[in-house]
């Protein structure tokens, strides 16, 4: 059980040298539900990586705090970047286990990834072989081999052929749903956003705040119909017109 | 393919049958004991090995190489690292390295005799502290230019200290450890060859004082070639076959 509380007052990037400070976020309140599946969407350059990167404990230079589950125990992050962020000199396969705990007890499930990924042919090769979809594809599996508590995906599906990414998309579902855990979801494709999410949440260009939060009533069997998809999009944007100028 | 392998190798052998050429031609032109025929220094060559003077002397010069080298790339290694990653720490510090690049390893190497006698451990100590500084300062460019999205990926996956160093870090510094090895062989058996000379009663350094006393010619060109061969070898067995291994996952 892993629910995210996110509370922060105020996020600024030091300026550089004669570069003036820049305030990236601010009083910023997020609550997501365990297993709850949560997409942002904001334009470009908003603060959403600034935002995941402090979930991920990566970036703790923020005013605020950020709570991940109730356990003592910290939970597993898998995070896929938005650059796909190999290591160049370990194949494939070694990317992903890497990541692993217990590389024995995952290899059924790796292999099984790398089937559904239809990488299973390129395991030993290395990195700068492949194409950026593929490697990007390499990424996704690493982030969902460790079985994550909390998975972060930052615009995951950018530069994958469309039949490509709706097939990652049912896999990140199919997987989501045999195992649930909560998921914050990066994008600016209000379409895709609609077909993932429980709840959508949009952000402001910085500093970046929440415009609103809406959750996302259509039952996920309906959700391979591009019509419903559309239609839902449709009202949003009649609903809110503040979102149109972000997308 | 096949032809223009053979022909790079013809030509390398041409380039040394021509620079023996001229050589030979030189000393007959000269014709005085300051430059002896190619054919006089390999009889003393020959002559050096068979007395097995010349492997005792080569062999306590590179074991002495060997001892200092591993000692400063270890070290260095260790310091550089730790000052390419704390700002704070390399600001503190950075004084005493330019002191240390810049002292001239003559100053060094009398201090070492000096202060701790004509003793063997001053000798070492002479030629790491004058290698010391040039790994440190290459290992530190090393650990700046780390990719920090990759020690990101490792950090949020959980990699551990043990994991990120073999795999995220090492394969990184590589080129740097290669680089800081070639150089530190070319300076080692430089500054070993001085410290030799004016403190220990063997090795090259030692040898070539004699043969200089002496006027000998032909026996320091022909110590001069066992010592250029050995570290040659040491790039083909060695070094080479690093790069390459290390090189594999490149395009």
């Amino acid at each position: 059980m892993t629910d995210i509380h996110i509370d922060i007052k105020q996020k600024t990037y030091a300026g550089k040298g004669s570069a003036k400070a820049h305030l990236a976020i601010e009083n910023f309140q997020l609550s997501l539900e365990s297993n709850q599946f949560v997409c942002l969407v904001g334009s470009s350059g908003c603060g959403k990586t600034t935002l995941l990167n402090s979930i991920a404990g990566l970036d703790t230079d923020f005013v605020g705090e950020i709570l991940l589950g109730q356990q003592q125990l910290k939970p597993k992050i898998g995070y896929v970047f938005q650059n796909p962020r190999l290591l160049p000199w370990r194949t494939v396969r070694e990317n992903i286990e890497l990541a692993l705990e217990n590389i024995p007890q995952a290899t059924e499930t790796v292999d099984y990834l790398l089937q559904m990924m239809q990488l299973d042919t390129v395991q030993t090769v290395y990195p700068e072989r492949l194409s950026l979809g593929m490697s990007r594809r390499v990424a996704i599996i690493r982030a969902f081999a460790i079985n994550p508590d909390v998975l972060l995906m930052d615009e995951p599906f950018v530069s994958l052929d469309p039949p490509t990414a709706r097939q990652v998309r049912n896999l990140l579902l199919q997987l989501w749903q045999q195992r649930p855990h909560t998921v914050l979801f990066v994008t600016h494709d209000l379409r895709e956003a609609i077909a993932l999410a429980d709840k959508l949440v949009f952000l402001s260009p910085p500093p970046m705040q929440i415009l609103s939060q809406i959750p996302v009533p259509i039952a996920r069997d309906r959700r391979d119909d591009e019509s419903v998809i559309e239609a839902f999009r449709q009202q949003l944007i009649t609903d809110y017109p503040a979102i149109n100028g972000l997308l | 393919m096949l032809f223009s392998k053979w022909s790079t190798q013809l030509l390398a052998l041409l380039s040394m049958v021509l620079f023996v050429g001229l050589w030979q031609g030189l000393a007959v032109y000269l014709h005085n004991n300051t430059l002896p025929p190619p054919l006089r220094v390999a009889e003393v060559f020959w002559q050096e090995i068979l007395t097995g003077q010349l492997p005792h002397h080569l062999g306590v010069t590179l074991r002495r190489l060997l001892i200092s080298f591993s000692i400063s790339m270890l070290l260095g290694a260790g310091i550089g690292i730790v000052l390419g990653r704390h700002e704070k720490l390399n600001a503190f510090f950075d004084n005493w390295l330019v002191i240390f690049l810049n002292v001239p390893a003559l100053v060094t190497i009398i201090l070492c005799y000096v202060w701790f006698g004509l003793e063997e451990s001053a000798a070492i100590l002479a030629v790491v502290i004058n290698k010391l500084p040039n790994v440190i300062v290459t290992f530190r460019e090393g650990a700046r230019a780390l990719n920090q999205e990759l020690l990101e990926m490792a950090r949020c996956y959980r990699f551990g200290k043990r994991k990120t160093f073999l795999h995220v870090i090492w394969p990184q510094l590589h080129p740097f450890v290669m680089s800081a090895t070639r150089s530190g062989l070319a300076l080692v058996w430089k500054i070993i060859l001085v410290v030799e000379l004016l403190g220990r009663s063997d090795g090259m350094g030692y040898q070539l004082q004699l043969f200089f006393q002496l006027f000998d010619v032909a026996s320091i060109l022909a110590y001069t070639i066992a010592f250029v061969a050995v570290i040659q070898l040491i790039e083909w067995l060695l070094l080479k076959p690093l790069d390459r291994n290390a090189q594999r996952w490149r395009r």
